[in-house]
């Protein structure tokens, strides 16, 4: 259901006096939902582009829960991420690592998939924390998801509430070799299956004012 | 000490209930909703009282009441009274403070929302506060079972056990020993 003003379709007029018709949801949006991105022409190509993506990861720096706070000393110099060509960047169009952190409420599961598909492929999606393996502490919550991949496509689970550094740097050596090994296919699996994680968003997010695509 | 001159001075001019003396510092008093406007306000002007720290309720479902708590803090003598106001449970309504404390349109929307009490007037009162597409009835009433809609809503991972922290952590600690010896 659409009601948001700025997603209605008008009349606008420009700065030179014509007036032109705007349909948000047409003009400003992609209607074509994602599609598979396929691999390279031969394998050994492939793999050189796997090793090359998993030196060059670009964490989206958006903290959903409390697990947030782990990522603080890994930008500054104790735990000093960044050595391991791991940083933070401030908007999903230049991010390829989404790290979910933590529980998310309807509210902010909304704006995460809004989020992740604004990342360009390919991508990653990491849970940190219970909360987003089986609900945490959270699990009787009314209205927090528990279980993350029914609604994104989760490539590795970081345990504990709330994980140390250390345990998201073993996490960022471990998302390396998946992506090395060519497993990190969660973006593909988001575009095969998009009907079914749509679903499940829309099941659990009662107000869908959004588009279906948000690319 | 202060506040029971404080209560005797008001209970002259107000119907209040008991005062309860919880600390030096903070004490409660429940009166009756049509003269909460009148005692706020002569708390605010006469008494120093000119700080509203929270508006809250709590769901006494079994008297088919709310209750409503206004704790206000007298920031010269570092002091908070709160005042307490029953109301009635089905369509609960009550009189906003908004236009004595603006703060207290956020509280009252969120009461409305969390507790589905009205606050006819309040600004922005029928906007959603906290929850996005809101379907149940408002989750802090006590009857709104949240385990029920928890499970119903939000899919499960299987395999998710609960241990009683109590014998769990004495297992942790002492393993080998029976769970229930002493
Ligand atoms: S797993 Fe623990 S630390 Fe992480 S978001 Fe949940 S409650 Fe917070």
């Amino acid at each position: 259901m659409m009601t948001k003003p700025e997603l209605m379709k008008r009349m606008v007029k420009g700065p030179d006096g014509l007036e032109f018709e705007v349909d948000p949801l047409r003009d400003y949006y992609c209607e074509a939902p994602p599609t598979v991105m396929p691999g390279a022409y031969i394998q050994i190509v492939e793999d050189f582009f796997n090793w090359a993506r998993s030196q060059s990861l670009w964490i989206l720096g958006f903290g959903t829960g409390c697990g947030a706070i782990e990522m603080r000393p890994l930008m500054t110099p104790r735990f000093d991420a960044y050595r391991f060509g791991v940083a933070w960047r401030p908007t999903p169009r230049q991010a390829n690592l989404f790290i979910i952190s933590g529980y998310l409420s309807t509210k902010t599961l909304k704006r995460a998939i809004r989020a992740y598909e604004q990342m360009q492929n390919p991508k990653y999606v990491i849970g940190l924390g219970s909360c987003t393996i089986n609900g945490g502490m959270y699990w009787d919550s009314y209205n927090t998801i528990k279980k993350l991949d029914e609604y994104l496509p989760v490539d590795l689970y970081i345990a504990g509430c709330m994980p140390r550094p250390e345990a998201l740097l073993a996490g960022f050596e471990e998302m390396k070799k998946i992506i090395r090994a060519g497993k990190a296919e969660g973006a593909n699996q988001y575009a095969e299956n998009f009907a079914w994680y749509k679903a499940n968003q829309k099941r659990v997010i009662h107000d869908w004012d959004m588009p279906d695509y948000n690319w | 000490m202060a506040m029971k001159e404080l209560y005797a001075r008001l209970k002259a001019l107000y119907p209040l209930g008991e005062l309860t003396d919880q600390r030096r510092d903070l004490a409660f008093v429940t009166l009756p909703a049509a003269h909460l406007r009148d005692t706020i306000l002569h708390l605010r002007d006469k008494e120093g009282f000119t700080h509203l720290v929270l508006l809250t309720a709590v769901d006494w479902l079994e008297e088919g009441q709310f209750q409503l708590t206004y704790l206000l803090n007298n920031r010269q003598r570092a002091c908070d009274l709160g005042l307490r106001v029953m109301i009635s449970r089905d369509a609960a309504t009550m009189e906003g403070i908004h236009d004595i404390w603006p703060t207290a349109a956020t509280y009252q929307r969120e009461l409305r929302e969390m507790f589905g009490i009205d606050f006819p007037g309040s600004p922005r009162i029928e906007e959603e506060f906290i929850l996005e597409g809101w379907n149940d009835i408002p989750p802090y009433r006590r009857d709104f079972d949240t385990l029920k809609y928890a499970q119903e809503a939000y899919a499960e991972r299987p395999g998710r056990v609960t241990h009683d922290p109590e014998t769990h952590m004495r297992l942790q600690m002492y393993p080998g020993q029976h769970p229930a010896g002493k």
